[in-house]
C-alpha cells in the first residue's frame, strides 16, 4: 500500500511539472526558452510513461526527442534571426480566445470520460515479460510491415529535409563526377595522321631543325 | 502492480492536449511555436496510447505509438527544412505575411 501511494505522488509530482512546462512553451516570450520547457515536457512525460510500465518508449521518447527533436529545434531557432516583436503582437488580444477554447474543449472531454472510469483499477501485467520483449515480440511478428515502411519514411524525410534545405551555389567551383566518369580516351587525345616528310632536309633547312 | 489508475492519464493527457490547443490560438504568428504545440499534441495522444495499452493488456498501442514517434520526428525535420528555406527567401516566419498563395 505504501508502494502504491509512492506512486501515486511520483505521478502527481511529474504530472503537475509537466503541465507547467506546457504552459511555459506556449507563453513565454523567448523561443529559445520555449524549446527547453518543451525539453522538460517530454522529459516529465517520459517519466509518466516509466510509471506506466512502458520503459522502452519512455527511453526511446527521451533519445528520440529530447536527443534529436528538440536539438533539431533549437539549432534552427538560434541559426535563424527572428524579430521576436511582431510575433508578440496579438498574444493579448488572442489570449481570452485561445483560454475560452482550451477550457471549452477540456471540460467537453472530461465530460466525455466522465466521472465512473476514475474508479477502474489497474490491468493485469503483460504477461511475466519484460516491457521490451513484449513490444519486440508484437513488433517483429504482427507489424513486421509497418517497421519496414516506418525505416523507409525515415529515410524519404532524411532526403526531403537535405534536399529542402540544399542552397546550390552557382557561383562555386565543383566536380561533376558524371562528367569525369563519362570520359573516353577519344575526348582527350586526338590522333592525328600525318604524312611522313620525303624530303631530305637540304643544307639551308639545318638551322629550322635544330631550332624545332 | 500498478496503483495509478487509467483516468490520471487520461485526464493529464487531455490537459496537455488542451495547453497545446490554446497555444496555437495565442501563439499564431511563430510558426516554429505552432510546431512545437503539434509536437505537445503528439505527446499527449501517445500518453493515451500507452496508457491504454497498458490497461487494456495490448501491445498494439505502444507498438503504434513508436510509429507514431516515427512519422513525428520525420514530420519535424521536414517542417524545420521548410522553416529554414522560408526564413532564407523571405526573411520572416511570420505566419501573416506568408500569404503568396492567396492571390
Amino acid at each position: 500500500m505504501n508502494h502504491a501511494i509512492l506512486q501515486m505522488v511520483c505521478f502527481i509530482a511529474f504530472a503537475v511539472v509537466a503541465v507547467g512546462a506546457a504552459l511555459a512553451v506556449v507563453s513565454v516570450k523567448n523561443t529559445v526558452h520555449a524549446v527547453l520547457a518543451l525539453v522538460l515536457t517530454f522529459f516529465s512525460a517520459a517519466c509518466l510513461w516509466m510509471l506506466a510500465e512502458a520503459e522502452f518508449l519512455a527511453l526511446a521518447l527521451v533519445v528520440v526527442y529530447v536527443g534529436a527533436v528538440m536539438v533539431l529545434f533549437l539549432f534552427v531557432v538560434m541559426m535563424l534571426d527572428i524579430d521576436l516583436e511582431p510575433m508578440r503582437e496579438g498574444f493579448i488580444k488572442y489570449l481570452p480566445i485561445g483560454i475560452g477554447a482550451a477550457v471549452i474543449m477540456l471540460l467537453e472531454m472530461l465530460g466525455i470520460i466522465g466521472i465512473k472510469t476514475l474508479q477502474v483499477p489497474a490491468g493485469p501485467n503483460p504477461a511475466g515479460m519484460s516491457n521490451i520483449e513484449w513490444l519486440g515480440t508484437a513488433l517483429f511478428t504482427h507489424f513486421l510491415l509497418p517497421f519496414e515502411i516506418a525505416a523507409l519514411i525515415l529515410t524519404v524525410g532524411l532526403v526531403a529535409a537535405v534536399v529542402l534545405a540544399l542552397r546550390v551555389r552557382t557561383f562555386s567551383r565543383r566536380q561533376n563526377p558524371a562528367a569525369q566518369s563519362a570520359v573516353r580516351a577519344a575526348g582527350r587525345v586526338r590522333m592525328v595522321k600525318m604524312a611522313a616528310s620525303t624530303t631530305a632536309p637540304g643544307p639551308t633547312t639545318v638551322g629550322e631543325d635544330s631550332q624545332a | 502492480m500498478m496503483a495509478i489508475p487509467l483516468s490520471w492519464y487520461i485526464v493529464f493527457a487531455t490537459v496537455l492536449f488542451c495547453i497545446a490547443i490554446a497555444g496555437i490560438f495565442i501563439n499564431r504568428k511563430n510558426v516554429i511555436v505552432l510546431l512545437m504545440c503539434i509536437e505537445l499534441m503528439l505527446l499527449a495522444v501517445n500518453t493515451n496510447f500507452v496508457a491504454f495499452s497498458r490497461f487494456l493488456g495490448n501491445p498494439g498501442g505502444q507498438v503504434f505509438v513508436f510509429f507514431i514517434l516515427t512519422v513525428a520526428a520525420a514530420e519535424s525535420a521536414i517542417g524545420l527544412a521548410i522553416v529554414v528555406l522560408m526564413f532564407r527567401t523571405r526573411r520572416t516566419i511570420n505566419v501573416d505575411e506568408i500569404n503568396t498563395l492567396r492571390y
